[in-house]
């Protein structure tokens, strides 16, 4: 019934060159990414054992494993969760709950994409200011936490936020309507509608965290300790930091030790961000509303 | 969210208020959520008070404006003269954010449009979640990779002598950028009306001619917005710079040439310095500069993001 005129077979031929160009950039930055991480996990797996895992660096960091940093890494993220979870989980309930759309709540949203979007050495400054010098914590696990935890705060707080922010307004109408407070709404209808939601974004976080190296190197990190830290006033290694060490600050350092320890970690990050897009495509599948 | 629909219903007379233990667990609560949601108000000052008042001293002291921004000489440890001039620093920043941008930017827009606009289902879901990853590798692998994996590439496909250099360091720098750019971007496409599109396409325009015509320009801000956060994510990185940059004081002539960033110049020799030493000061005002700039890469972008939801 219809011909195909020549401008129709024009514009057909230029949108499959344009989708076929576009789909070809996309293979063109994910593909050398795969093929790093290929290099990584062949140069980096046979040193991955679980002596590596659960023994101390040895000769000079030039042998041995990496349970100091293992174990440092998990101490730091965890001081850090105990004061940013609570922390980013109140300023996204106030912002969610109780804030209106004025210029103070601007102003608590710029500061938010700041936080995210300082450097991260600029962070480390601060954590040298604030806590090493002016609150005398000294370069210590809680220093580097509290550096980090206000580096990742933005991931609670926004995470937490868009799930609050899910909760039909209609739950908590309903819920007013029979006398409750604001408070006892967002107790018992608001949170529990949105917890799955909040733990993707801790997940984040921890993720983040993990990573992170300069914020911590001037803060609490140290390139090597003989002993495991005995609380948070101790120095420890870290993970990240550990990476920087032995592949920039090591001499006479095995090809493939470095290449191990970036597995680790980068498997430790792809791990825990798995983890909260399967967590949040459950969440998706269930969703009730 | 607005939230001028979530208030408390008025109308209703004080008197009702019930003065009993739920009132006052309530506006204790509203206070405490009060101060959680100040506080990143509270640390984004915090942060500018005190580098500023570690690097107060340099600002009053050593500090010379033309010297500071237009001297590539940084020499902080020098015997005779000490002389602070950033130049080089800027222009190794400058340099490696600048090719970076280079590589993301095309190649981030390109993957945000083919995820947005050309791909469905599973392929779609696999890409973004692909991406998101991606957007999750820590920087000091991204440094550890330029070092490890690139360095030698370098060296072999374009026989120099040293693979450490501003293109290690841009190409690192992109490859990390495009995932976060590409969300943000991705984020901006799917802000388009969907009737948008259906409106275009019943006129008989093609896919291409759509995006072309109709998403990208409504889609323009946004995209804006991404590809400045992704300016200001490069900027403000760190441990990759540090790791592939070959971190020598110059100014580039070619791609080739080894550099030194702002960031990495802190992050190598604050440990280095003795606490409120003229270097350990400058290194605070460096800091401060950084400071500045982000903040304001990222007020322009959430100006330009938020005109577009404005108009």
């Amino acid at each position: 019934m219809f011909e195909a005129t020549r401008l129709n077979r024009k514009n057909e031929t230029r949108q499959k060159l344009f989708r076929l160009g576009l789909g070809a950039m996309t293979g063109l930055l994910i593909l050398p990414v795969v093929l790093i991480l290929s290099t990584l996990i062949y140069k980096g797996a046979p040193v991955i054992s679980f002596e590596f895992l659960f023994t101390g660096p040895t000769k000079g960091m030039t042998a041995g494993g990496i349970f100091p940093a293992l174990l440092g890494t998990v101490l730091l993220v965890m001081v850090a969760l105990i004061a940013s979870v609570p922390l980013g989980i109140a300023a996204a309930i106030y912002l969610s709950e109780y804030a209106s759309d004025n210029w103070f709540t601007r102003a608590i949203n710029l500061a938010i994409i700041n936080l995210a979007g300082v450097p991260s050495i600029v962070h480390a400054l601060f954590g040298v200011g604030a806590f090493v010098i002016f609150f005398k914590f000294g370069t210590s696990i809680l220093a580097a936490s509290l550096t980090l935890a206000i580096m990742t705060l933005p991931v609670v707080i926004v995470a937490t936020r868009e799930s609050l922010q899910a909760v039909p307004m209609a739950f908590r109408e309903a819920c007013w309507n029979m006398g409750a407070t604001r408070w006892q709404t967002i107790r018992r209808v608001v949170l529990p509608n949105a917890v799955t939601g909040i733990l993707t974004g801790v997940i984040l976080e921890v993720s983040r965290t993990a990573g992170e190296t300069a914020p911590i190197m001037f803060t609490g990190a140290a390139f090597f300790l003989p002993l495991l830290p005995q609380g948070v006033f101790d120095q420890t290694m870290a993970l990240s930091l550990h990476l920087f060490v032995v592949s920039t600050q090591v001499p006479g350092m095995p090809e493939n030790l470095p290449f191990g320890v970036a597995l680790v970690l980068i498997s430790m990050v792809l791990l825990m961000n798995s983890l909260s897009i399967a967590l949040r495509m459950y969440l998706r599948g269930k969703k009730k509303w | 969210m607005d939230n001028s629909s979530s208030k408390v219903p008025t109308g209703i007379d004080a008197s009702f208020d019930q003065l009993n233990r739920d009132w006052y667990i309530d506006k204790a609560v509203q206070i405490l959520v009060f101060l959680g949601g100040i506080s990143a108000v509270v640390f984004i000052i915090g942060i500018f008070v005190f580098i500023s008042k570690e690097g107060f001293g340099f600002l009053i002291g050593e500090f010379n404006f033309k010297e500071f921004f237009f001297s590539p000489n940084w020499r902080p440890t020098s015997e005779n003269k000490e002389t602070f001039g950033i130049l080089a620093l800027i222009a190794g920043t400058a340099s490696v954010t600048g090719l970076a941008m280079l590589i993301a930017i095309p190649f981030s827009l390109g993957t945000a449009i083919f995820i947005a606009e050309f791909s469905s289902g599973k392929t779609r879901e696999f890409l973004k979640i692909t991406v998101e990853l991606l957007a999750a590798i820590p920087s000091v692998v991204w440094g550890f990779i330029g070092l490890a994996i690139m360095n030698p590439i370098i060296i072999k496909t374009f026989d120099v002598p040293v693979g450490l250099n501003v293109l290690n360091a841009g190409v690192i720098l992109g490859l990390m950028a495009a995932p976060i750019m590409t969300s943000i971007a991705e984020d901006a496409l799917k802000a388009v009306p969907d009737r948008y599109r259906e409106a275009a396409e019943a006129m008989g325009a093609t896919r291409w001619q759509v995006i072309y015509k109709v998403v990208l320009p409504a889609a323009k801000n946004g995209l804006l917005g991404a590809v400045l956060l992704g300016v200001g994510r490069g900027f403000g990185e760190t441990m990759a710079v540090l790791m592939a940059t070959g971190h020598s004081i110059n100014i580039p002539t070619s791609v080739f040439d080894s550099v030194r960033a702002l960031t990495a110049t802190i992050a190598a020799e604050l440990g280095e310095t003795a606490a409120g030493s003229p270097h350990y000061q400058a290194l605070f005002t460096i800091g401060i500069f950084l400071f500045i700039v982000t903040f304001i890469i990222n007020l322009v972008a959430d100006l330009v993001v938020r005109g577009v939801r404005k108009g």
